[in-house]
């Protein structure tokens, strides 16, 4: 327990009680539970990236196209709703994850067989995807009234009070934390993030195990993109643009460390919803948004100094609830 | 090796300029007063005593062992020398007079530089610059004389027998020519105190002989030298007084030739250890591993041995014989040219680590830090990375078992952590390898290899090490063990196979070997020339 509050997890919950609390003191309406509820979900989107980037910054590696791959797979599903409005969600779902796992393999393949930095890499790609929305719309929209009501409506409509843009959120903790804590495939990101030479001698394969980060990556980015189009009801080139800035920003808020091997599943997503909370309460307190762009730039400056000292400090314990059980 | 002074004008070259100022000033060494004294000097780090009222004095012309297990507090004495560590209390006196080092540059300014166990060069720059890097020769403009400065490196590397041309790039270097690079370095400077911290670690057998030729010249030029090392033979070579250290307090010092092995042994443990390699019997059983004609295109050429159950095989070689090349190769982490390896008669293809670890070869590799422990993952994540399918139950990781694997292993190896949940990177370099042998045990092999097994660690560990290979042998398991150490070859080894450039040069049975036989072998001198 001692533990837990020295963690890093605990002084994101602490910092985030702290802003809530002050955000509170004016402006109560902020904590009733179905502010808080819509805050949770309007960072579903960020926290479903910052998943992805975690994974593939766990490796060493960075995906400065995640954003750019969910306006591109958001769009595909856009335009195969109004090809086929009648076609069955799951379908179009189906293929905007699928489209985002194969532009995240294309990411992967040139940075595990082409040993390019993952940094150059992405750029590409990243002006590569919004390219391809451009070539595919010619430029134009596609519009709230072209899309079929249940394209829509889908992730607005509720389940158990939540929405289920929530519940993919939820979901995707879920199955995110399962992987990361409980596969060879997580422990293996790990092991390559804290000395890639050493998981080479265990029989580690460096570049297919960064290939699939990049492929994780991109199918959550390509289900992402389903949900963003859908919930705002309009796509064009440049949906999302610079979304993938918030995407690191949340994942270094959450103390996933940038030269890889550190990082967990529950940071991640502190982090994002750190940044969430922010993003919503200045323009509840009437900051301008010409500052809130400056207050969120200083605040992950500062969470970046926090981490830099945390990163520092040695002999944590790890993983004291694996000991307990043994 | 010539003598310096005879081929290069002593008016350039500030430590032949030094040593005439101390030939003047000091006529006598030995009977000097210490140039460098520490007193009462303690640290600690949160919950760590690292250094407790100790003592320490260095002599010009005069070679100082520190001596003391991992964890000793070596190393921190060393950074509050060189200004990196601020004592906590105690007093530091240069020549006489008390100071104090707030940074690492005012160390520098006072003559006391360090060669480090992991020398901090700048591999994309060339030889000459890494030397003069911060006090390079200036022209009239104030800019860098490169041409200056290339001379003087070479005359720097000329003078300490280092065939190492200054404008090469750092990166292009082996280990142990970067450490030349890092002595010529510290000779740059006109040191009065030079820290040698396992100055040898590194190095072979040949290269070894010149460093000390190098050390005597520094003692003839006045300058006292802290030699730290793991290995008694050089400290009874070179060192004229010694110092112990255990757990942070000094526990004895004294001039060498009042001292011997056993005396130092025990002081530095505490308690008697024997210091010869005890490889028990064992039963050798049938062939394991047969290679054939194992080549490769550039770092070794048809190599044939076989490698019988319960027996340990030491491979013996200099430092860029070819030795662990080739074990990366057998461990499929580059492929050969051509070669057959079979493994219990059958013939395997081995590609990759992973296979060779399926097929019950694995591989302890030498820099432990870069290659072996994955810093950031505890302890028992450590231990099973490569044994997950074991540990797993139905696809997914099972914490419990995973910890129950590590505690088996750990405990074998006599590990000393406060938890296996300890992150690795926060235990001694000794326990660390430890760890990583645990972690390749756990994998129940048929064929393991060990790299320098005990390179750089303390002595306890060291027989920890080495008992625990001889239980290896004796469970039945099959060793490779790649070491540059003589006794270390000679005391564990059923079998030794010595490699030259590339290739097998001699195989001698344990009775049969010699220290001289291995070294002549290794090196290419025939008999008759001998």
């Amino acid at each position: 327990m001692k533990i837990f509050l020295r963690s890093r997890e605990a002084q994101l919950i602490a910092a985030m009680l702290v802003m809530v609390a002050a955000i509170a003191f004016r402006f109560p309406a902020f904590i009733t539970p179905t502010n808080l509820a819509s805050v949770f979900n309007d960072t579903s989107i960020l926290i479903i990236l910052a998943f992805g980037q975690m994974v593939v910054i766990l490796t060493r590696c960075i995906d400065l196209s995640i954003a750019a791959n969910l306006a591109l797979c958001g769009m595909i599903a856009a335009l195969i709703n109004v090809a086929y409005p009648d076609l069955t969600l799951v379908v179009v779902v189906s293929a905007a994850i699928i489209a985002g796992a194969l532009f995240g393999a294309i990411n992967g393949l040139l940075v595990w067989k082409l040993d390019i930095p993952s940094i150059v890499v992405t750029l590409g790609t990243m002006t590569i995807f919004r390219g391809t929305i451009f070539v595919l719309t010619n430029g134009a929209w596609v519009n709230a009234h072209e899309m079929s009501d249940r394209f829509k409506a889908f992730p607005r409509s509720t389940f158990m009070t939540l929405p289920i843009l929530s519940w993919f959120a939820i979901i995707i903790i879920g199955i995110i934390w399962l992987v990361m804590t409980r596969t060879a495939f997580g422990r293996s990101l790990y092991a390559i993030g804290g000395n890639p030479v050493a998981a080479v001698y265990v029989g580690i394969d460096v570049g297919r195990t960064r290939f699939w980060a990049f492929v994780l990556s991109g199918a959550l980015a390509g289900l992402s993109g389903y949900l963003w189009i859908s919930r705002y009801a309009v796509a064009y080139v440049d949906i999302a643009s610079g979304f993938e800035l918030d995407v690191v920003a949340a994942c270094v808020i959450g103390g996933i460390s940038i030269s890889g091997g550190i990082g967990t599943v529950g940071g991640a997503l502190l982090g994002a919803l750190f940044l969430g909370i922010v993003k919503n309460a200045l323009p509840v307190i009437h900051v301008s948004p010409f500052w809130q762009m400056a207050i969120s730039g200083i605040v992950i400056i500062i969470a970046v100094a926090f981490n830099a000292r945390a990163e520092r400090k040695k002999g944590r314990i790890i993983l004291k609830s694996a000991e307990a059980k043994a | 090796m010539p003598p310096v002074s005879c081929r290069i004008s002593r008016h350039h070259y500030p430590i032949l300029r030094f040593a005439k100022r101390m030939e003047t000033q000091h006529s006598d060494f030995a009977s000097a007063a210490p140039i460098f004294s520490l007193s009462g000097i303690s640290k600690s780090f949160p919950g760590v005593r690292a250094l407790h009222n100790v003592a320490l004095d260095l002599y010009p012309g005069q070679v100082t062992a520190l001596i003391g297990e991992n964890g000793a507090g070596k190393s921190t004495l060393v950074k509050i020398m060189t200004g990196i560590y601020q004592p906590d209390g105690g007093e530091i006196r240069v020549s006489g007079s008390s100071v104090t080092f707030p940074a690492a540059h005012d160390a520098s300014l006072a003559g006391i530089t360090a060669i480090h166990q992991e020398t901090v060069l700048f591999d994309e720059l060339t030889v000459a610059e890494n030397i003069f890097l911060g006090h390079a020769p200036r022209n009239r403009f104030g800019l860098i004389d490169h041409a200056a400065m290339r001379a003087r490196a070479r005359a720097l590397l000329f003078g300490i027998g280092a065939d190492v041309d200054p404008e090469t790039l750092l990166r292009d270097l082996g280990i142990a020519s970067k450490h030349l690079v890092a002595i010529a370095r510290a000779l740059s400077i006109d040191a009065r105190v030079v820290i040698m911290d396992e100055p040898t670690a590194a190095l072979s057998h040949k290269e070894i002989a010149e460093l000390f030729t190098l050390v005597d010249q520094l003692k003839s030029q006045g300058k006292a030298i802290l030699f730290i090392s793991h290995k008694f033979d050089e400290i009874f070579r070179v060192a004229d007084r010694y110092t112990v250290f255990r757990d942070g307090e000094m526990v004895g010092a004294g001039l060498v030739k009042d001292t011997n092995h056993d005396r130092l042994v025990k002081l530095m443990v505490g308690r008697d250890v024997g210091l010869v390699f005890p490889k028990g019997e064992s039963k050798v059983g049938g062939f394991v591993l047969k290679v054939r004609d194992f080549c490769h295109p550039t770092e070794f050429d048809s190599i044939s041995f076989d490698l019988r159950a319960g027996e340990i095989l030491g491979f013996y070689g200099l430092v860029g014989a070819g030795r662990s090349e080739f074990m990366q190769a057998l461990f499929g982490m580059t492929s050969p040219s051509k070669g057959v390896v079979e493994l219990n008669g059958k013939p395997v293809e081995i590609s990759n680590a992973a296979q060779a670890v399926d097929q019950g070869i694995v591989y302890v590799p030498e820099e432990r830090g870069r290659q072996g422990a994955v810093a950031g993952l505890p302890i028992f994540m450590n231990v099973t990375l490569p044994s997950l399918h074991v540990t797993s139950r139905s696809g997914f990781l099972k914490l419990a078992n995973e910890y129950d694997l590590a505690r088996q292993y750990t405990q074998r190896l006599d590990l000393r952590a406060s938890s296996l949940s300890q992150d690795v990177a926060t235990l001694s370099g000794g326990n660390q390898q430890k760890v990583v042998i645990a972690k390749w045990l756990a994998t129940k092999p048929k064929v393991i290899i060990l790299d320098e097994p005990t390179k750089g660690i303390d002595i306890g560990s060291k027989a920890a090490v080495h008992a625990f290979m001889s239980e290896l042998a004796r469970e039945g398991l099959a060793v490779i063990m790649v070491s540059s150490e003589l006794p270390e070859v000679l005391g564990m080894s059923d079998r030794v196979i010595v490699m030259r450039e590339g290739r097998i040069v001699g195989e001698f049975s344990r009775h049969d070997a010699t220290p001289e036989m291995l070294v002549r072998a290794a090196a290419g001198i025939s008999e008759q020339a001998a």
